[in-house]
């Protein structure tokens, strides 16, 4: 047990060493101290409201990680996450903005339009999937493109949008509909659906780990054939892993729309969809492991602003969070070939016929 | 798409015989056409308005403040200082501030928005420049109106402006630098129009939001007023939520050169940094291009196409800027204009290279004195969006 504890973290933390130490380079290229920039990076988390916008970020980064991770698990690469947020909270905005209904109930309702927009965004390409064999990479792309032009059109002056100043929004969420958060004062409020996304990441583990369909998931994704074999009915979990997807990917959206803004507009923040796909890579598509990833992606976002205010370029941050899902994918193939290897060198030591260790081959085959 | 195609030819094919049509009458009458120095095609215009009269009402706040004491803070939205654009305008604001107004560079401070940031990204890059005591501290862009009413709330002894900003109910240590567009479209309009040989003209968009739409609005009435058969065609390189389009010059450039495979021999944009491709397109092409809100004749970031530039619709937010941190110094904010547009010279249009003609000049004179006095509404919103 420790030594699967200990392999699981050695990939991250060194993909994370190795990244920083790439930012430090780069740094120093630059011009800058990278001991001055990680301070001000740490010690911007200490003010104003920066701890609690890292935890609101954190929550919306694992919604979109997680989102990610569903499909992984069965070898499947949503990369329309980003198109299936959007509409889904464009679509929740539009129709929680119209409903009149009581306080718990509006918000469920339109948490589970978005879950349902969401889903519905994913239909078409799990269609095409099963039905015809497109590759859901090039279906979900091309579904990210329509999303954002179907966006750009419901928000339209003539459509759902109205002119706020300059700005286009839809119509605002009566307060029926606006979830409550833990308010910290000066701290800041820490939205009420950063819980939604703790329960969809438990969800998430039990199901995987402890149900019939999450092995099922798991062994389509490991061998599709001897799945085949053992009575999986792949098409349909190809068709339901995406659906799900794309609900909590429809949820992304949510924890930003009913917590604070309270209406989509021309404002609303791109870019998660693909950030969540970076952090389930990270998190290796484990609830635990997806947490942390998100919480180091919001700290490394929200950083941005803070090096920016003392003249570092911010980009250094953007450099940081692709090295890191960059590495992570060498490291953990590193940290795999080294485990094998140990593996082989201990199961030839108790059978006493192996050859000298140094002799097995370090690929491990 | 192929009928489309169809009518488009059709229309244009319609519109160069009118206007070689109306060109012969045109020069057989009388001898008010484009310009004066091309005997060649154009458009047919309407009567030369009569000349300017009156003079524009300078309503000048006091530069003889003395700001040394201000700590100045500047929220750029994405872009930032550099942006050869809308950006690099308000920077140019803040510049002239220290160089008039005795700010001190050292008390000022210049921060940038990133791509896809989300809202509290904002709202802590103002609450930083407000909490290390900057005051006033100004914000470049509407994406900031939200966040700098919550921030502004936060800090009710600090004075927050937004540039093309407004929202509801915001505090009042909170101000809104907001411009007539399309008062200074509708100029360029008016000189696109005479510039147009082929009477076929096109206007390239950075993302197609209503701010943006203001730009085109102006533009084509001012386009109509001279020239009525004239053709606009107007282009966005990304709709709404796609925010590229202002960052993006080889897509600016596509888009200008299909407006120029359209016919289009003037194109006028209204695209921040796009705008580059758009003049690269129009080097390329050999026709004329209008910049956009700085003299952008004179910008070094676009100095290599600077031959296509025949004017610029300047919108004055160094003006805006300046005269704020005035304000501000003084304690008199209440003389600030409630929109910067032509009468106040927040708007205007430039004449660098002096590529245009006298007589151009006049018309555009004759059209900007008709504005202030108020015989001419230029609406905000494109009558085909």
């Amino acid at each position: 047990m420790t030594a699967k504890l200990r392999s699981t973290l050695l990939a991250p933390t060194l993909a994370i060493a190795f990244s920083a130490l790439l930012c430090a380079l780069a740094l120093l290229a630059s011009g800058a101290n990278p001991a001055d920039a990680l301070g001000v990076m740490i010690g911007h988390v200490g003010k104003g409201q920066v701890a609690v916008d890292i935890v609101n970020s954190t929550a919306i980064y694992m919604l979109a990680a997680l989102a990610a991770a569903i499909g992984f698990q069965m070898n499947l690469l949503n990369i329309g996450i980003e198109g299936q947020y959007r509409i889904g909270a464009l679509v929740a905005a539009i129709v929680g903005s119209a409903l009149v209904l009581p306080p718990v109930l509006h918000w469920l309702v339109i948490l589970v339009v978005a879950s349902l927009a969401g889903a519905l965004w994913a239909l078409l390409p799990a269609i095409l999937k099963v039905t015809r064999g497109v590759h859901e990479v090039l279906s979900t792309i091309m579904m990210n493109a329509i999303a954002f032009g179907l966006a750009a059109y419901l928000i339209r002056r003539d459509m759902f949008g109205i002119l706020v100043g300059n700005n286009v929004s839809t119509e605002p969420i009566p307060d029926s509909g606006r979830v409550p958060g833990i308010d910290l004062g000066d701290r800041g409020t820490v939205f009420g659906l950063v819980f939604l996304a703790v329960v969809v990441a438990a969800v998430y583990g039990i199901v995987m780990k402890r149900t019939r369909f999450g092995f099922e998931l798991k062994a389509s994704g490991e061998s599709p054939t001897a799945a085949a074999a053992g009575g999986v009915n792949a098409k349909k979990m190809v068709v339901v892993s995406l659906l799900v997807s794309g609900a909590v990917a429809g949820l992304v959206g949510m924890p930003e729309i009913l917590g604070r803004d309270h209406a989509y507009t021309l404002n609303f923040a791109a870019g998660y969809g693909f950030a969540g796909i970076g952090i389930a890579l990270l998190g290796r598509n484990h609830p635990v492991g997806i947490a942390f990833g998100s919480l180091l992606w919001a700290f490394l976002e929200k950083s941005k602003v803070a090096l920016d205010n003392v003249g570092v370029p911010r980009e250094i941050a953007t450099i940081m969070q692709g090295s890191i899902v960059l590495s992570v994918v060498v490291a953990y193939e590193i940290v795999k070939r080294m485990d094998l290897a140990a593996e082989q060198r201990r199961v030839g030591r108790a059978l006493g016929t192996a050859k000298p260790a140094e002799q097995v081959g370090g690929d491990g085959k | 798409m192929r009928f489309k195609r169809g009518v488009a030819v059709t229309a244009i094919a319609l519109t160069s015989v009118l206007s070689v049509v109306g060109c012969a009458k045109d020069s057989a009458s009388s001898n008010n056409s484009s310009g004066g120095q091309n005997g060649a095609a154009g458009c047919q215009t309407v009567d030369k308005p009569p000349a300017a009269s009156g003079q524009a009402s300078t309503s000048e706040v006091a530069t003889d403040v003395d700001a040394s004491s201000l700590k100045v803070g500047l929220a750029f939205d994405i872009g930032g200082r550099g942006d050869a654009s809308f950006n690099d305008s308000a920077a140019a604001g803040l510049d002239e501030a220290i160089a008039q107004l005795g700010v001190k560079k050292e008390n000022t401070k210049e921060l940038t928005a990133t791509d896809q940031e989300s809202e509290d990204s904002k709202q802590t890059r103002l609450r930083q420049l407000a909490r290390e005591g900057h005051n006033p501290v100004i914000s470049v862009g509407f994406a900031y109106s939200e966040a700098t009413k919550v921030i502004a709330g936060e800090f009710p002894n600090t004075q927050f402006a937004v540039v093309d900003g407004f929202v509801e109910g915001a505090p009042e240590n909170v101000t809104f630098l907001g411009f007539a567009e399309h008062e200074g479209s509708f100029l360029v309009g008016v000189i696109a129009a005479l510039e147009s040989e082929s009477c076929t003209i096109g206007f390239v968009g950075g993302v197609n939001v209503p701010l943006i739409q203001k730009f085109q609005a102006g533009f084509e009435q001012g386009v109509k007023a001279v020239a009525p058969d004239a053709t606009v065609n107007s282009r966005y390189i990304t709709e709404a939520g796609d925010l590229t389009g202002f960052t993006d010059a080889p897509k600016g450039q596509v888009t200008a050169k299909g407006l120029i495979d359209q016919g289009a021999d003037v194109v006028y944009h209204a695209a921040g940094a796009s705008g580059k491709g758009v003049f690269a397109a129009a080097h390329e092409a050999g026709i004329k291009a209008i910049g956009v809100d700085s003299d952008q004749y004179n910008q070094p970031t676009v100095a290599e196409y600077k031959d296509v530039i025949i004017s610029s619709m300047l919108k004055r937010v160094d003006v805006a800027v300046f005269d704020y941190i005035a304000a501000v110094a003084a304690g008199d904010l209440a003389n600030l204009p409630q929109v910067f547009d032509l009468k106040v010279n927040g708007i205007g249009y430039s004449t660098s290279g002096d590529m245009l003609s006298d007589e151009t000049v006049d018309w555009v004179e004759a059209y900007k004195q008709q504005i202030i006095n108020g015989e001419i509404t230029v609406s905000d919103t494109p009558t085909t969006s």
